[in-house]
């Protein structure tokens, strides 16, 4: 069951891991926490929960693409421009929500890098991962933000299926990155399947 | 594109100079919108649908189909609050979501 999911009697499900890919992954799982950030201006030295409750997000949206489709605008038309109204509402709804997004989105990533850091990858035989029904829900959010972080750096259209993509040459510098993306909509996929079975 | 309101809230505003824009009218439902995108799988939008919304299988793949063909899909309808909720739950998940009122 090298490179997907598959369930779990009982629930949950469990994916064959090598060194490499347990590597790439939870690399990939620690850039993700440092694209989503600490939060506005609270490390983690800081979080205390009461001044965390009351404290307002940020109004605009983020001028990185990977962040701004992570964390959208709720009011207004996708590629239109918004109206006063539909700013004024996106922004206030911004304010009272993204940090909490982030939050979750922060803990999600974090549950990956804990379970892999849990695993115990002998040599070249790799390991079985085994994620818990919850596991599986935050792995889900991660894989989907990762995907989402890397689709939008690769400028993935609605026309870039797998096949255009595996047919970049070796020498392309999106290459690898291709590949990861690639291999996390399999992992995605076959999760999803593994949940709804 | 159209949404296809189901209530019926086509109201004839009569022209006046004391309403020269529209005004959020409180009867008026709010409507939640996911939005296609070009990375998110439909198993996974379909997923969500089922497990945040409650949906039959049937209904999820619909709306999912809907998303991924007409470009967007209302899932939702009811209180501005609660559609701010389901929009936030959604973007939870990754999904592309929009509140509008169902005008």
């Amino acid at each position: 069951m090298a490179g997907h999911f598959e369930p779990l009697a009982g629930g949950g499900a469990a994916v064959a891991l090598d060194e490499v890919e347990v590597s790439i992954l939870r690399s990939l799982a620690v850039q993700l926490l440092e694209l989503i950030g600490p939060g506005d201006g609270h490390g983690p030295e800081d979080a205390d929960p009461l001044a965390r409750l009351f404290a307002e997000g940020p109004s605009e949206p983020p001028a990185d693409p990977a962040l701004a489709r992570l964390f959208p605008d709720a009011y207004g038309e996708p590629g239109v421009p918004q109206d006063v109204e539909q700013r004024a509402h996106a922004a206030e709804f911004r304010r009272y929500t993204e940090n909490d997004l982030r939050d979750r989105k922060r803990d999600d990533a974090l549950a990956v890098v804990r379970s892999l850091d849990a695993l115990t990858v002998g040599g070249d035989r790799g390991a079985v991962l085994r994620l818990s029904p919850e596991e599986c829900r935050r792995w889900l959010g991660a894989l989907n933000d990762l995907r989402l972080t890397i689709g939008t750096r690769l400028e993935v259209t609605e026309e870039d299926d797998g096949e255009a993509f595996l047919r970049l040459p070796d020498e392309d510098p999106r290459k690898p990155m291709v590949m990861a993306y690639l291999w996390l909509g399999g992992l995605q996929e076959t999760l999803v399947e593994a949940l709804m079975s | 594109m159209e949404t296809v309101s189901v209530a019926p809230v086509e109201i004839e505003r009569p022209e006046s100079s004391e309403a020269p824009f529209a005004v959020t009218e409180p009867d008026v439902p709010w409507v939640t919108l996911v939005h296609n995108d070009p990375v998110n799988l439909m198993s996974y939008v379909t997923y969500v649908f089922q497990a945040y919304f409650g949906y039959s299988k049937d209904k999820a793949h619909k709306l999912m189909l809907d998303v991924h063909h007409k470009g967007r899909a209302t899932v939702s309808s009811g209180s501005r609050e609660e559609m701010e909720r389901d929009v936030q739950a959604m973007h939870g998940y990754g999904l592309w979501a929009t509140l509008s009122q169902d005008r």
